[in-house]
């Protein structure tokens, strides 16, 4: 046991000096970090946002929502469809009620031929279903969401929504985001050093929805009032109406969406000086919006951004080009946030705030400063203690402590990992754990010495039979430290790495690094007789 | 050089004299512990029920207007605030439940927290907002039951382990000083109604792996002994495995301790509850293991025929022991 070859001896020295050399990045002072890093590789350790500051954000998909947002793409793709047909096919009774879209075809003999109309609908560019198509009765078609179909739809509206929210947090400048998807339907947003979150929130909580549809000027004020509308028109809050109402009715078809912008920024009306935002169409939405224009000249139409209208101009002559104003009652801040969000797009899918936690710079350096400060006295504390309990034996268990702490940092660095509040209680923790391994093997040693064996003998005896209870010890830790990490969040996750981490190293330079030199002292002199 | 011990040599101290007693001790703490949380309750922080909580330093002052905020908040319409102080006298955190249909609309919440931010901000011009958490009741329900659900697969988790390397009583004997440890602790922190939050779960998790970590060495000792002398009444090995190893929980613990009571009187105020619970539970565990891990042993019935030397537990242990530590 206490034969320790050179190539070993090499190898372990060679393991903690690389080990401790990845530590040294994380301690320097940024500005020479940043000097270092032009000829070395620096790998750091991230700093938690309890630390740093700044904001976390999870944002939770309404995935009820989502359905009904592709039922209504699906109505329209239907009724389009059906126009094409030749001869058209007339459908009624358009209900999506249930989560189903079904119709019923006039002329009870088109059916089939609806049915072959409709069934490139009813797959994705994957090829994969989406839809099942059903005839009731004879002549009613029903269209239900195959079950992957929502799931795919899902996924896809998540990542999307993932693109979206980098695409606008980039927008705002020099931060670094973190921007992952957590489970099914959640968004999770990091945002280090950013001190006031509002303008991120109003950034990332909007979806940008706009929508350009026909004021449906026949409707009954007093029934729109009410919030009751004709067929064919919905009621949409205004909350700016200059008739004094809260809501406005408008057409429900025959309007465009604004979600083929290709430019959008804010600006000031030419006419009363006050922000807005100007916006451009690509080439086939500018179509659409000319057309529109064109045939609806000197009616008014609304301005719809996520369910509610901003304003409901006049159109006063077709508008070609695909440029356009919309003016409502914005600030100088909300025309900028607004076109920053038309111009990374809509998101596709309504995205809620379900937790929000940020923390102000100053109170993360306090916990820093004071997290350090109870690090310190806490290991120089051990270290006083430890040499004078065992002497020699307690200086090597301190050096190895001391190179503990180097490797717990080398390797955080390495794999990246991010250091937070609990993380820094956690390395407290394992330092004062970390010598357990040397006590329990001392202790053993003093009491092989009581019983009559001879020095070496007595340390082989005690490296031995301590190392069983260090085994289950720190399996145990090991288990508790897994469990931390799958069942943790955010910080404790950081608190659960600190811990895997320090139990590996602190079990290598406790029991391992600490043979090896006290192998060598023991070569080297012989000793007959061992104060411990 | 004379070197120091914490602990005499050959100590013979009869612990196990005081068992019933200490049986009977813990009995009655951790019943009246299961009482409070019943009755009392614990202080949930928003991580656990919802709602926001505001972090703000009066820079100016040396101690924070308490009441006084009270009112002021509790004018805004948002019903009433709970205001604790935290660390510092002039640093407060302010919960407040959620809006009414917050969880529809998030807009709710977060125009209440700059409702609440600009009043004070307006109120006294010397203050810090330190940070803001909004939890929705739907998030703080997950994190509850994962939190409840890790505690509990700790437990069972490491049990399982001593049970496997061990024996079934020295597993029982695990479990059952883990959950004297947890639910004393448990019974801290609604005693002195420290904010019961993620980070306390954190720490009891730990607790668990650190407890245990005591009672493994001596059960490792226990077992040694009852292979070595299988004539020894069972009281009295237990007494020897716990005084044979007497100086290293001393020596241990207090090294342990050490950093752990530094943390909570020197340490970030933010964890002072976190740092409080560890120094509580790894104090309580040293205690437990010898109080209850021990002892239940004996009403178990284990004795030198659980171990049978030729084949079985122990020997298998002390493989894996090797080649884990010691080269041959």
């Amino acid at each position: 046991m206490l034969d320790f070859p050179r190539w070993r001896v090499w190898m372990l020295s060679l393991l903690v000096l690389v080990g401790v050399l990845l530590a040294i990045p994380s301690v320097l002072p940024t500005s020479i970090r940043a000097q270092l890093a032009q000829f070395v590789p620096t790998p750091t350790i991230n700093l938690g946002l309890d630390l740093a500051g700044g904001s976390h954000i999870l944002l939770e998909a309404d995935t009820s929502q989502l359905a009904e947002t592709r039922l209504e793409a699906l109505e329209d793709s239907v009724r389009s469809a059906m126009r094409r047909t030749d001869p058209r096919i007339a459908i009624g009774n358009v209900s999506r009620a249930n989560g189903q879209l079904s119709f019923t075809v006039t002329d009870s003999s088109q059916v089939d031929a609806a049915r072959e109309a409709l069934l490139p609908l009813t797959s994705n560019t994957l090829g994969s279903r989406d839809w099942n198509i059903g005839v009731n009765d004879g002549n009613r078609i029903v269209l239900s969401p195959a079950s992957t179909g929502n799931e795919t739809a899902l996924d896809q509206a998540m990542d999307t929504a993932k693109d979206v929210i980098d695409r606008r947090i980039n927008a705002l400048g020099t931060l670094e985001p973190t921007i992952i998807r957590q489970g099914e339907n959640r968004i999770v947003v990091q945002v280090p050093g950013l001190e006031d979150p509002e303008a991120l929130k109003a950034l990332i909580g909007k979806t940008a929805k706009l929508e350009f549809k026909l004021v449906d000027e026949q409707a009954d004020p007093d029934q729109t009032a009410k919030g009751i509308a004709r067929v064919g028109s919905q009621v949409l809050p205004y909350p700016d109406n200059p008739s004094g109402l809260p809501n406005i009715a408008v057409r429900r078809l025959g309007g465009i969406s604004g979600d083929k912008l290709i430019k959008a920024d804010p600006t000031f009306d030419q006419q009363t000086n006050e922000p807005a935002v100007t916006i451009q169409f690509d080439s086939e939405g500018g179509q659409k919006f000319a057309r529109m224009t064109q045939q609806n000249t000197g009616k008014l139409f609304a301005i719809i951004l996520d369910g509610q209208v901003i304003s409901a101009p006049q159109i006063k002559e077709p508008i070609f080009g695909g440029i356009s104003q919309i003016s409502g009652s914005f600030t100088v801040e909300s025309a900028n946030a607004l076109s920053i969000s038309l111009r990374s797009g809509a998101l596709p899918v309504d995205l809620k705030i379900v937790e929000e936690r940020s923390v102000g710079p100053d109170l993360g350096a306090d916990s820093i400063r004071r997290g350090i400060l109870a690090a310190v006295i806490g290991t120089t504390s051990i270290l006083v203690l430890m040499f004078a309990v065992y002497g020699r034996f307690g200086m090597y268990a301190n050096i190895a402590l001391v190179i503990n702490i180097g490797l717990i940092l080398g390797v955080m660095a390495l794999a990246n990992a991010t250091l937070t509040l609990p993380g820094i209680a956690g390395f407290v923790l394992t330092i004062g754990a970390a010598v357990d391994a040397n006590v329990l093997i001392n202790e053993r040693i003093r009491e092989e010495l009581k019983r009559g064996r001879r020095v070496v003998q007595a340390i082989e005896f005690g490296y031995k039979e301590a190392s069983r209870a260090i085994f289950d010890a720190n399996s145990t830790n090991v288990i508790a430290a897994v469990l931390l990490f799958i069942f943790g969040s955010g910080p404790i996750r950081g608190f659960a790495v600190v811990l895997m981490i320090g139990i590996v190293t602190s079990v290598f330079t406790a029991v391992t690094l600490t043979r090896m030199w006290v192998a060598g002292w023991v070569k080297r002199t012989r000793p007959q007789e061992l104060v411990i | 050089m004379k070197l120091l011990k914490l602990v005499p040599d050959d100590t013979n101290i009869d612990f196990l004299k005081w068992r019933v007693f200490a049986f009977a001790l813990s009995l009655v703490l951790m019943a009246a512990s299961i009482g409070l949380v019943a009755t009392k309750g614990l202080n949930f922080g928003v991580d656990f029920i919802g709602g926001q909580m505001i972090r703000a330093t009066f820079t100016q002052s040396a101690t924070a207007p308490v009441s006084e905020l009270r009112t002021k908040v509790g004018t805004l319409g948002y019903g009433e605030p709970t205001i604790q102080r935290f660390g510092k006298e002039n640093q407060v955190s302010i919960r407040m439940k959620l809006p009414e249909g917050a969880d529809k609309n998030p807009e709710l919440a977060n125009a209440m927290a700059v409702k609440i931010t600009n009043k004070l901000k307006a109120d006294y011009p010397g203050v810090r907002i330190d940070g803001v958490d909004s939890v929705s009741g739907k998030v703080s329900e997950e994190l509850f039951s994962k939190g409840m659900l890790a505690l509990l697969a700790a437990m069972a988790g490491v049990s399982l382990y001593i049970w496997i390397r061990f024996e079934w009583q020295f597993g029982v004997g695990a479990i059952w000083s883990l959950v004297h440890d947890v639910t004393l602790t448990f019974g801290l922190f609604s005693l002195v109604g420290l904010e019961f939050d993620l980070n306390i779960i954190a720490a009891l998790l730990t607790i668990i792996g650190y407890s245990l970590n005591d009672t493994v060495v001596v059960y490792d000792r226990i077992r040694e002994n009852l292979m070595k002398f299988r004539k020894m009444d069972m009281a009295g090995l237990l007494n020897l495995s716990v005084n044979e190893t007497l100086a290293r929980t001393v020596m241990t613990s207090v090294s342990i301790s050490l950093p752990l009571l530094v943390l909570v009187f020197f340490g970030p105020d933010v964890i002072f509850g976190f740092s409080l619970a560890m120094a509580f539970g790894i104090i309580v565990g040293t205690y437990s293991s010898i109080y209850q891990a021990a002892p239940i042993l004996i009403w178990l019935k284990v004795g030198p025929h659980s171990f049978v030397p030729t084949e079985g537990a122990a020997p298998k242990a002390e493989r894996l022991g090797e080649s884990f530590g010691a080269q041959p």
